[in-house]
């Protein structure tokens, strides 16, 4: 196919207040990960306690926003309103510099550009309430 | 003391149909209720222990199909695990029975997913946990979610869609031997390969058909089992698991299988060489794939040719799903009921002409949930 692969119009995220520091982060345009004051851990997703030691001293770190590719499907059917007209669109796993596995959407490329192991970098959307959305796109020019 | 031997199955039935708009799930269930129990030869006044879970069960619908059956059994199961969920229950009743808290217990599913048209597969997979603020933003779908670990699979060990496609032609053969399969027309390689992207690299022939349909068995102890008209099925040992994120850490090729099944095979004491039939989730051709490594039925990064050359057949070196399985037989949303039954239909040796050569010992693996995000395992090892 040669069309460019979608960007959904996505259904919101529902916030809570465990997460709100990771959305607002993202809202500008910052990528954070948790990490356990205690035992060192780094977690994904964003939670209240540590889940290797449930400690809930937690520090905020900054993360590259650069990753690679670890695993990738073209979506070409989803009936969930937002999606449905969206098709075909990227759905990926991408793990970070720092180590983490995240589920995403590859954008900003045609389906056949983007493949398990190619360098991504983070793509910010606002989503309103001074909150954003993570996607990635492959790397265009390399450090 | 462990569960070898210390329940039976002692009742199965199969609910023929595949399409029942002019029913109710809890209908189909009351059926194969009747169905299961007439083959053990038991009342339902006899059953003392209950388990079930279905799609539109409610918090408390574990009471709600009490009340419809007018039961007031002293042991109830609803864990709701997804697919997998009848292949724990039988586990949960095996240990129940063992402990005494019951003795008859009946376990049970019904669906009408067909009929009403449920896009099982395709349609988005909210929830209100913690991790779907993470996840549907960006529109996984359960195929999706599947289609995930295949990729990578594909990347990592060079595994073909023409070695997947094996799964669903051999699964279609089988369902060819099964009068009331839904799906009964021989297919080959070549028509799954045409088939319509899904989510790649799954196409329609890979993923699980949507069928109505319903199934129940009866477990007792082994006193009980001994003086009723079938020939028990034993329970020699099961497990469970869940695979998750794991923090972001997960490997995603690996899965609950391997944890449920190897605490399945050491409690049954049964080596993989002994066993004679795999009944394996096949949500979709992957599921079979992964879940046959996972297992330790070959080790990880060889399913692909594992699968080939018709091993799974059931005049092959495995047989897998010799039903038809949930790609060409039935599947009403979950299925590990049906896993249950067949295994149990080819330990008696009624498997008509599908029947497994000298079949003594059957794996049951059921796989719920989304195995690209978070999934259940539940591992059966039965013998007659
Ligand atoms: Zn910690």
């Amino acid at each position: 196919m040669s069309q460019q692969a979608n960007v959904p119009s996505r259904p919101r995220p529902r916030i809570d207040e465990e997460s709100r520091p990771w959305w607002e982060a993202l809202g500008r345009r910052e990528l954070y990960l948790q990490r356990c004051l205690e035992c060192g851990a780094l977690r994904w997703y964003p939670r209240a306690l540590c889940p290797e030691c449930l400690c809930d001293r937690t520090q905020w770190v900054r993360a590259s926003g650069r990753g690679k590719v670890y695993s990738l499907t073209t979506v070409h059917q989803n009936q969930t309103p937002g999606f449905a007209g969206a098709t075909p669109y990227l759905l990926a796993y991408v793990e970070l510099e720092e180590g983490v596995r995240i589920l995403t959407n590859v954008v900003n490329c045609r389906p056949e550009e983007a493949t398990i192991g190619a360098s991504v970098e983070a793509v910010f959307q606002d989503i309103g309430n001074q909150t954003g959305l993570l996607s990635f796109q492959p790397t265009r020019q390399q450090a | 003391m462990g569960l070898a031997r210390q329940a039976a199955i002692v009742g199965v039935y199969e609910h023929p149909t595949r399409f029942a708009p002019n029913k109710t799930a809890f209908q189909l269930m009351a059926e194969s209720a009747r169905g299961a129990l007439a083959d053990a030869g038991l009342s339902l006044k006899e059953v003392d222990g209950l388990c079930s879970t279905g799609l539109g069960f409610g918090a408390t619908g574990i009471v709600s199909l009490c009340e419809y059956l007018n039961l007031k059994p002293g042991f109830v199961d609803s864990t709701a695990i997804g697919g997998a969920s009848f292949v724990a229950h039988a586990a949960h009743a095996a240990a129940a029975i063992a402990a005494g808290l019951c003795s008859v217990v009946l376990i049970v599913y019904g669906s009408t997913a067909a009929s009403q048209r449920l896009a099982i597969g395709t349609a988005g997979i909210g929830s209100a946990d913690p991790a779907d603020q993470y996840e549907t933003p960006f529109g996984p779908t359960t195929v999706a979610s599947y289609a995930l670990v295949a990729a990578r699979h594909m990347h990592e060990y060079g595994t073909t869609a023409e070695q997947l496609a094996e799964i669903a032609v051999t699964t279609r053969m089988h369902a060819g031997l099964n009068p009331q399969a839904k799906y009964r027309e021989p297919i080959t390689v070549e028509d799954v390969l045409a088939s319509r992207t899904i989510a790649s690299p799954l196409r329609l022939l890979d993923c699980c058909i949507i069928s109505d349909g319903a199934g129940a068995f009866v477990m007792t102890s082994a006193e009980r089992a001994r003086e009723l008209r079938r020939r028990p099925i034993w329970l020699l040992g099961a497990g469970e698991a869940v695979g998750h994120g794991e923090g972001g850490l997960r490997d995603y090729l690996e899965t609950a299988a391997a944890q449920s099944g190897r605490a399945a095979l050491a409690r049954a004491g049964v080596a993989h060489r002994e066993i004679d039939l795999a009944m394996i989730y096949d949500s979709f051709t992957i599921t079979v794939l992964v879940t046959l490594e996972n297992l330790g039925f070959c080790r990880r990064g060889e399913g692909g040719s594992f699968v080939s050359g018709g091993r799974l057949r059931f005049d092959g070196a495995l047989p897998v799903n010799t039903d038809g399985g949930g790609l060409s037989s039935n599947h009403p949303g979950m299925r590990g009921v049906f896993l249950v039954i067949e295994a149990v239909r080819q330990l008696r040796g009624e498997a008509g002409p599908a029947q497994v050569r000298d079949c003594r010992i059957a794996l049951v693996h059921g796989t719920g949930g989304t195995l690209g995000l978070r999934h259940s395992g539940a591992t059966l090892v039965l013998a007659n």
